[in-house]
């Protein structure tokens, strides 16, 4: 490796450059993360923590009946949103790369996908209430159809809201990804295909499912670690009456007991990395992404 | 839609046209109705039917005190967003340069960041508000939170460096250095305008990710609150379009600085494109 590209100067200057990253980082990410897993030894009574070493928040966050329950809900959520991210991003990104033949469209329907991003989750959850309440647009149409003649009321407030609200909010996490690796793969090898007899369907299953696994797989954690990381969602969407993991925690910690919820906290840090390792193992990113 | 391939339309290119559409409809149609359901009249409630056209829900949200201290949240968030840009953008820049060589520490570096990705935020606030609480020190938005928004905002920043990186020449470097530039001069005459559309994406998610930010901000902000935390209490206290109004306001700075952030980089690219046409 020649030393003097990329870059100038001496040995030390990606030290120097890299330094107030890894300061932050270590400051912001490290500590507080073993600060967490500190403390899920520690005790508490609910009004302060003591330093300890205690097994028993461990043993009481598995021993309790409402542990699986969350975890089983939790994981019903993270399973129909990501199969239905996955179809719609696939789509979507499907109809963008190879439909879409003009770039400047290209670009600007792909742009249109993920400009929501930049804005906020609260007001994009929130902006679900008119459409689906009691009295709102949805039961209206419906009415007015003469296809019910009460309002429905399960459509807010409803693990039904829930699920679409996480659809909402974290499909363009699949689009992106999907889009990208589908805008990698070589015209010329669809052409090829196409000119040995290949149907469209046969080169779907053959050529651009199989090089559209990086992106696939890449959505799918973004997807599983936001929907198992959100309680806010869950709790205003459900009007309280489901919960998550992270709920159940927030509500620990708003009474004060913040080992439970640290406990809870690393058994769901650990379920969520055992995801990503199965995902990992299934697709071997790394490699794709070097391609 | 697009005009190039007008022969090979077939069925199934209208089928994939609609279900866009209708994705593309689901994603903003809702907002869309909040916006024109903030401009409810004084006596509307929640939902249709519109009852009058006003700004009355706009004026209540300034003038009214049972929204808590909305303008302050406002102002704090405003601040903390410019923060996280600026130093998201300076912290990024810097350290995609130093990763492009081999130093050790870069895997659990960049793991750390991608840690700070996956871990649920709540967890992150808990951690840094129980390390400021265990250190002594007082929580505050300015710092435990500006502090909090950066283990968001810093991951990003990175990420996106690094694509953008990927498509730098360092040659042009190289060229500088041969020709007599210091350091500093290659950094501020070749490196940064080169890469200055990238660092206006860096950018734009710095501000916006803060600006937004509100599961890693509940803990660690202290007495003062920024504003999506106040939305998110005002989403289960407020029952009036005073929320939609709120909702429309902040997606109005969102959509304003997205559009400054592609303006600048589509002036930029114009420019590029003219000189390079002048120059053949």
């Amino acid at each position: 490796m020649s030393a003097r590209s990329p870059g100038s100067g001496s040995q030390l200057t990606p030290y120097l450059q890299v330094a107030p990253l890894a300061l932050l980082i270590l400051a912001l990410v490290g500590i507080p993360i073993g600060t967490v897993f500190m403390l899920s030894f520690w005790e508490s009574d609910g009004i302060s923590v003591y330093p300890a070493f205690t097994w028993q928040n461990y043993h009481d966050v598995l021993t309790a009946s409402v542990t699986l329950s969350l975890f089983a809900n939790t994981l019903k959520y993270a399973a129909i949103v990501l199969v239905a991210t996955v179809l719609i991003g696939f789509t979507c990104s499907y109809f963008l790369v190879f439909y879409v033949r003009n770039l400047k469209w290209q670009i600007g329907l792909f742009l249109l996908c993920t400009i929501p991003f930049w804005t906020s989750n609260v007001i994009r959850m929130v902006s679900w209430i008119p459409f689906l309440g009691r009295e709102g647009l949805f039961n209206q149409m419906l009415m007015q159809a003469g296809l019910i003649s009460q309002p429905l009321d399960i459509l807010l407030y409803s693990d039904f809201a829930v699920v679409l609200t996480y659809i909402h909010l974290f499909t363009l996490f699949m689009i992106v990804p999907i889009f990208n690796s589908m805008a990698k793969i070589n015209p010329n090898l669809i052409e090829a295909a196409r000119d040995a007899g290949a149907n469209p369907f046969q080169i779907l299953t053959g050529i651009i499912i199989p090089l559209s696994k990086t992106g696939i797989a890449l959505g799918s954690i973004f997807v599983v670690t936001l929907v198992m990381g959100d309680f806010f969602v869950v709790r205003v969407m459900s009007g309280g009456q489901s919960a998550s993991v992270v709920s159940a925690m927030k509500n620990e910690i708003d009474q004060l007991f913040y080992p439970q919820a640290s406990a809870m906290a690393v058994l769901l840090v650990l379920v969520v990395v055992l995801m990503i390792s199965a995902i990992l193992r299934v697709v071997d990113i790394r490699a794709e992404l070097a391609r | 839609m697009s005009q190039s391939t007008p022969t090979r339309r077939g069925a199934d290119f209208y089928i994939l046209a609609a279900f866009f559409g209708l994705f593309v409809l689901f994603l903003y149609g809702p907002m869309l109705m909040i916006f024109i359901l903030s401009f409810q009249g004084p006596t509307g409630g929640l939902t249709f039917p519109m009852r009058g056209v006003s700004t009355h829900w706009f004026h209540d949200l300034w003038t009214s005190s049972r929204y808590g201290d909305l303008s302050g949240a406002f102002r704090r968030s405003l601040i903390l967003g410019v923060m996280a840009m600026l130093i998201t953008a300076t912290v990024c820049l810097f350290a995609a340069l130093g990763f492009r060589r081999r130093f050790w520490g870069a895997g659990p570096i960049f793991y750390l960041s991608i840690i700070s990705l996956i871990v649920p935020g709540i967890l992150l606030g808990l951690g840094i508000s129980q390390l400021f609480q265990i250190l002594g020190l007082r929580l505050s938005w300015w710092l435990s939170g500006l502090g909090a928004h950066l283990s968001w905002t810093l991951p990003f920043g990175l990420l996106i460096m690094f694509a953008v990186l990927n498509r730098f020449d360092s040659s042009w470097e190289e060229a500088a250095r041969d020709a007599g530039a210091r350091p500093w001069q290659v950094l501020r005459l070749v490196t940064v305008p080169i890469l200055f559309p990238g660092l206006i994406a860096v950018a734009l998610f710095g501000f916006t990710l803060s600006y937004d930010e509100m599961p890693r901000s509940l803990l660690t902000v202290g007495g003062k609150n920024t504003l999506p935390i106040e939305i998110s209490n005002m989403t289960t206290n407020v029952t009036t379009p005073a929320l939609y109004a709120i909702g429309t306001v902040t997606s109005a700075v969102s959509f304003l600085v997205i559009a400054l952030a592609f303006a600048g980089i589509a002036v930029i690219q114009r420019q590029r494109s003219r000189a390079k046409r002048g120059k053949n």
